[in-house]
């Protein structure tokens, strides 16, 4: 039971921190809870069609299906999260204005919302196709153990996404004036993480071979299989033996969604300079 | 009308499914072609249990491993020590490739039956 419950809070602290996060990041939105509502609706029905056909995306492209399919969606999250992190620093003198003046929120129009809802749907089916077959090995086992392992799992699901909570909450602590430009950092960092991770993937499929050796070990300090290494990992992509290609997408990623986010402003100081 | 996929959303939509059909069912670089030869081995997982539980390959090669899983539940071939993991649905196999090794012993374990299914690759 115990094993069942902390593989369980695993899994769900793995799609919970970033769902916490991205939540967090993107306060002002209206709709934005129905919008990850949806989200997670989506997320949790795309495991269950992933479990089933399993086996056969495995196969797909001698082997490397799985190795595949998680690379596009990791990108597709991280071009996601991109856009959400570049969104949100446009509008976010004005959203904070509106925040803190009317307490109203800013309408934002389809696109923002569903670059939302697809990066939670991304996370959530990560990690929910391996939750989905791992209970349904719960169940074939047979009655004896089943029903300690289901409670365990349903423990480990609430843990979980209360932990997840506790991190919405505290980040909801920080005050307005900084709460876009703090949130905004954990999510490029998020993607950063993601991006690094899609490479992994693609090296692992044997499609991507160059850089691909570890440039140096820290699991004796930090282990990504501690608890601490673990959220490291998730929240900012903390990597105990990482190879050049990871390093590169990693900072490529961070370095173009900043740079991004700096450069409209700069543009704008411009126009009202000759308006 | 510009959305977040351009001015024709939809054929954006059509292109990547048809991308995607068409590289699904062609055939990949074969495995031969990397750099070195490829080494192969087999485990398999039974009653939750990796047979066999060391597996010795040669350091520096290329190593392609074929995970059996002759349990009807599915399991999660996982190794921080290689950075690989891979979902095995019950009954069925998947296939593992391993980037050149230096010598030593990288441990390995099944997720779901971490208690039991436990092994380790040595690289001489």
């Amino acid at each position: 039971m115990l094993a069942a419950m902390i593989l369980v809070f695993r899994e769900v602290l793995e799609a919970g921190l970033i769902v916490g996060v991205v939540l967090a990041a993107s306060r002002g939105i209206p709709e934005r809870r129905r919008s990850v509502a949806l989200g997670l609706l989506a997320g949790v029905a795309g495991s269950i069609v992933v479990a089933i056909f399993t086996a056969s995306i495995s196969e797909a492209f001698d082997g490397r299906g799985q190795e595949l399919f998680a690379a596009g969606i990791l990108m597709l999250a991280v071009l996601m999260l991109s856009w959400h992190v570049v969104w949100m620093a446009e509008h976010a003198r004005e959203m904070t204005a509106r925040l803190r003046h009317l307490g109203t929120e800013v309408a934002a129009g389809q696109q923002p919302l569903m670059a939302l809802g697809i990066a939670v749907a991304v996370a959530v089916m990560r990690e929910g196709s391996e939750l989905v077959l791992f209970m349904t090995g719960l169940v074939m086992q047979g009655q004896d153990s089943m029903w300690s392992l289901l409670g365990g799992s349903l423990l480990g699901l609430g843990l979980g996404a209360a932990m997840s909570g506790a991190l919405y909450f505290g980040l909801s602590f920080i005050p307005l004036k900084r709460v876009f430009t703090v949130t905004g950092l954990l999510v490029t960092l998020l993607a950063a993480g993601l991006a690094a991770e899609a490479v992994r993937q693609l090296s692992n499929a044997g499609v991507l071979n160059v850089l691909d050796t570890p440039l140096w070990n820290t699991s004796w300090i930090l282990p990504e299989s501690g608890w601490i290494g673990r959220i490291l990992h998730i929240l900012v992509g903390y990597n105990e033996r990482p190879t050049g290609m990871q390093l590169i997408a990693y900072t490529v990623t961070a370095a173009t969604i900043l740079g991004l986010t700096y450069y409209p402003r700069r543009r704008h100081a411009t126009v009202q300079h000759h308006a | 009308m510009t959305t977040i996929l351009g001015r024709r959303p939809f054929a954006a939509i059509l292109a990547a499914v048809l991308a995607t059909v068409g590289f699904w069912f062609s055939p990949m670089v074969p495995d031969a072609a990397l750099a070195g030869d490829l080494v192969t081995a087999e485990i398999t997982l039974r009653d939750h249990k990796f047979e066999p539980a060391e597996l010795k390959i040669p350091a520096g090669k290329d190593i392609k491993i074929t995970v059996k899983n002759m349990d009807g539940a599915a399991e999660e071939f996982d190794s921080n020590d290689l950075g690989v993991e891979k979902i095995i649905a019950g009954n069925s196999t998947g296939i593992v490739r391993i980037k050149p090794l230096k010598p030593g012993t990288y441990a390995f374990y099944g997720e779901y039956h971490a208690d039991t299914a436990i092994g380790q690759v040595i690289a001489e």
